[in-house]
């Protein structure tokens, strides 16, 4: 919020100044509208929680349903966010490195998560996997289930997390060019070499926000997984299920206690990015245009 | 190393970027390919170094055939225009990049590594410097570590694209100068990229002058500055003055000129082009006076070390620059609305129908080439 009061400490010779009451109701609005709608609800959330003592928040987590449900999470998180960081790194190095014929079909397809509700997203999955899905003879074969159980979830995380990482890396790797590849080459370097000691350093921090902003979805993703999980507690509850569950059990303590993780999870993202940001601006500046 | 090119043809979709170039380089020489933007010069580095492929035609290396070999096995130096160096890596570690990706049975130890790159950073003058990252250097700075990088692997040839273009004024006049001492020193047979002309006749032992995808002439300095091939490469060596003329009977009649010049070749009869440097025009006097133009002195701009002035040929009203040395004695008689008389140091004729040599077009540029002819003042 400095920013936003920095143009009213500045001296009558700047241009831009406004009168005295004019910077005022400007201010005054800013933060309240801040206020009300971001700090607020995040005050909230922590005070819900802590709101019958802390021994009724340590019992919210320490819940095996609970337990059952951050486990879940994190396990959906560790294999989707690998998984669309392998994937989004080789798109965007086919994509900003090379020509080919359906290049923009290929972008556009990255896309698709993101312009697809997640409800959507989700269904997606229970046709075809569902009980009178058309991929059910093949999966059947191998006695595999999918909807209702941790691979559905698993796969809804990963679609709705696709475009994270590839779609941060390319505009970057566009803007870097091909010189310093043609380089390594040049000297001797094989593709892999070259992808290894020239293409992933020049976008490592690009990369980590990426991974960073895909892992926060990752692990909030409501909607696409609240279609495939079937909401069996204790084995397909994510966190923002469970804290569904809870709340509409009218169990706010608990609620509010698991929704707090979630919180937290997103201020300790907001932290990071923003020193990557003040430690890398230059860079990540590049990948922001889009 | 020597270099073959022959007829090399390359089209990006329905832009034809090299039409049947031939093109042979000595080992050991230092060649500036110079054209406009356009002219397929950078296409054909490209293409010599493997970053790009041709339609068809040959590239040879010695006896070697490159056509079809990626730029990894060719052991070419390149340096680039922004320098491409690796920005998360130290001077050091970037001089000794292509060392350090060989496979092992072909790679140094570590030590031999360490001591190759800074024998060569003490050769581009950066010794001291292998701690640095990139952005701690100056430009001059940095494309002397590019050019360090490309020299670790010992290429079989330099190719160099617009190695200075990105500098100032200054420090690219001092690398040209230093470059030239460098390619003494390791005698690689190098090839730059280039499109200031005064860089390439500086820098190079040969220049190759390219227009749109072809080479209009291939020559030593004297060759192409004192016997250019076309219209087109007098005039992208420097300002020109055109004047029409008539041939006839072996002599060249100026139009306004009083005297013929003397024609040492044949050549067809009828209209032809005068071309003539603004440094080439002279007062007329009784030892040399052709073709003896009559002007009038419209302006005059003194800019230091030139004398620069605008004058209209009195029959015809044909507006021509001269350039004389501050000092010289000429000078003194250029005043505006002063009558004076004019003679050339030096000119080419060319026949009249290739004149729209200004914008050549490629067919032409074989009929000018032909009918080219070539005549000089007595001085």
């Amino acid at each position: 919020m400095s920013t936003i009061s920095t143009p009213a400490e500045s001296g009558p010779s700047s241009a831009l100044t406004e009168p005295f009451h004019v910077r005022a109701l400007l201010t005054v609005t800013a933060v309240t509208f801040l206020g009300v709608f971001l700090i607020l609800p995040l005050v909230a959330v922590f005070t819900e929680a802590l709101r019958n003592g802390l021994g009724t928040y340590v019992d919210a987590m320490l819940d095996p349903d609970a337990l059952a449900a951050i486990r879940l999470t994190l396990i959906a998180a560790a294999i989707s966010v690998p998984a669309n960081l392998v994937f989004g790194v080789a798109a965007a190095w086919a994509i900003a490195k090379f020509e080919f014929r359906g290049k923009t079909f290929l972008t556009t397809l990255i896309d698709l998560p993101f312009s697809v509700s997640p409800v959507v997203a989700g269904l997606i999955y229970v046709l075809m996997f569902g009980a009178a899905g058309w991929a059910r003879p093949l999966i059947d074969s191998v006695d595999l289930q999918i909807i209702f159980a941790v691979p559905g979830i698993v796969l809804a995380t990963m679609f709705v997390t696709f475009p994270f990482v590839a779609r941060e890396l390319i505009p970057l790797m566009q803007e870097q060019g091909t010189d310093d590849e043609q380089a390594a080459l040049s000297l001797g370097a094989n593709g892999w070499q070259t992808f290894w000691h020239v293409t992933l350093p020049n976008v490592k921090w690009g990369l980590l926000y990426g991974v960073l902003l895909c892992n926060a979805r990752a692990m909030g993703e409501f909607g696409a997984v609240s279609v495939v999980s079937g909401h069996i507690r204790g084995e397909t509850n994510t966190m923002p299920l469970h804290v569904e569950i809870l709340y509409n059990e009218y169990n706010f303590a608990a609620a509010f206690a698991v929704a707090s993780l979630l919180a937290l999870l997103a201020l300790v993202t907001l932290g990071v990015k923003s020193f990557l940001e003040a430690r890398h601006g230059a860079e990540l500046a590049r990948s922001h245009r889009h | 190393m020597e270099i073959v090119l022959r007829n090399l043809c390359k089209r990006f979709g329905g832009f034809q970027a090299l039409e049947g170039v031939d093109l042979s380089i000595a080992s050991g020489e230092l060649i500036a390919l110079l054209g406009p933007s356009g002219s397929g010069k950078t296409t054909l580095l490209r293409i010599m170094a493997g970053l790009e492929f041709a339609d068809q035609g040959e590239v040879r290396f010695g006896d070697e055939d490159m056509a079809s070999r990626p730029v990894r096995t060719r052991e070419v130096g390149f340096v680039f225009q922004h320098y491409a160096l690796f920005k998360h890596m130290t001077v050091r570690d970037n001089v000794s990049f292509g060392l350090r990706m060989r496979s092992r049975p072909r790679r140094p130890s570590r030590t031999d590594i360490h001591d190759r790159a800074e024998e060569l950073l003490d050769l581009v003058q950066l010794g001291g410097l292998g701690d640095r990252f990139p952005h701690q250097l100056s430009g001059g700075q940095r494309q002397r570590v590019a050019l360090a990088r490309a020299l670790a692997i010992e290429p079989r040839v330099l190719l160099l694209d617009e190695p200075f273009g990105a500098l100032d004024a200054r420090v690219r006049k001092d690398l040209r100068r230093w470059l030239r001492e460098l390619h003494r020193t390791i005698g690689t047979t190098t090839v730059f990229v280039t499109h200031d002309q005064e860089e390439a006749l500086e820098l190079a032992d040969r220049v190759v002058i390219m227009n749109i995808g072809r080479i209009e002439q291939a020559g030593t300095v004297d060759e192409v500055y004192e016997h250019p091939a076309t219209p087109f490469v007098f005039e992208f060596l420097g300002n020109t003055n055109i004047l029409s003329a008539r041939i006839e009977s072996g002599e060249v009649f100026v139009d306004g000129g009083t005297k013929p010049l003397r024609l040492h070749s044949t050549a067809p009869q009828g209209a032809a082009m005068v071309y003539v440097r603004p440094g080439d025009l002279r007062l007329a006097d009784d030892v040399a006076s052709a073709p003896d133009i009559p002007i009038v002195v419209d302006s005059v701009h003194r800019t230091g070390p030139l004398v620069r002035a605008e004058v209209r040929v009195l029959q015809g009203g044909a507006m021509l620059t001269v350039e004389l040395p501050h000092l010289h004695h000429d000078t003194a008689h250029f005043l505006p609305g002063n009558q004076l008389r004019l003679r050339f140091l030096q000119h080419s004729v060319f026949p009249a129908s290739i004149e729209a040599g200004r914008t050549a077009a490629p067919i032409d540029a074989i009929g000018y080439a032909a009918g080219r002819i070539r005549a000089r003042a007595d001085i």
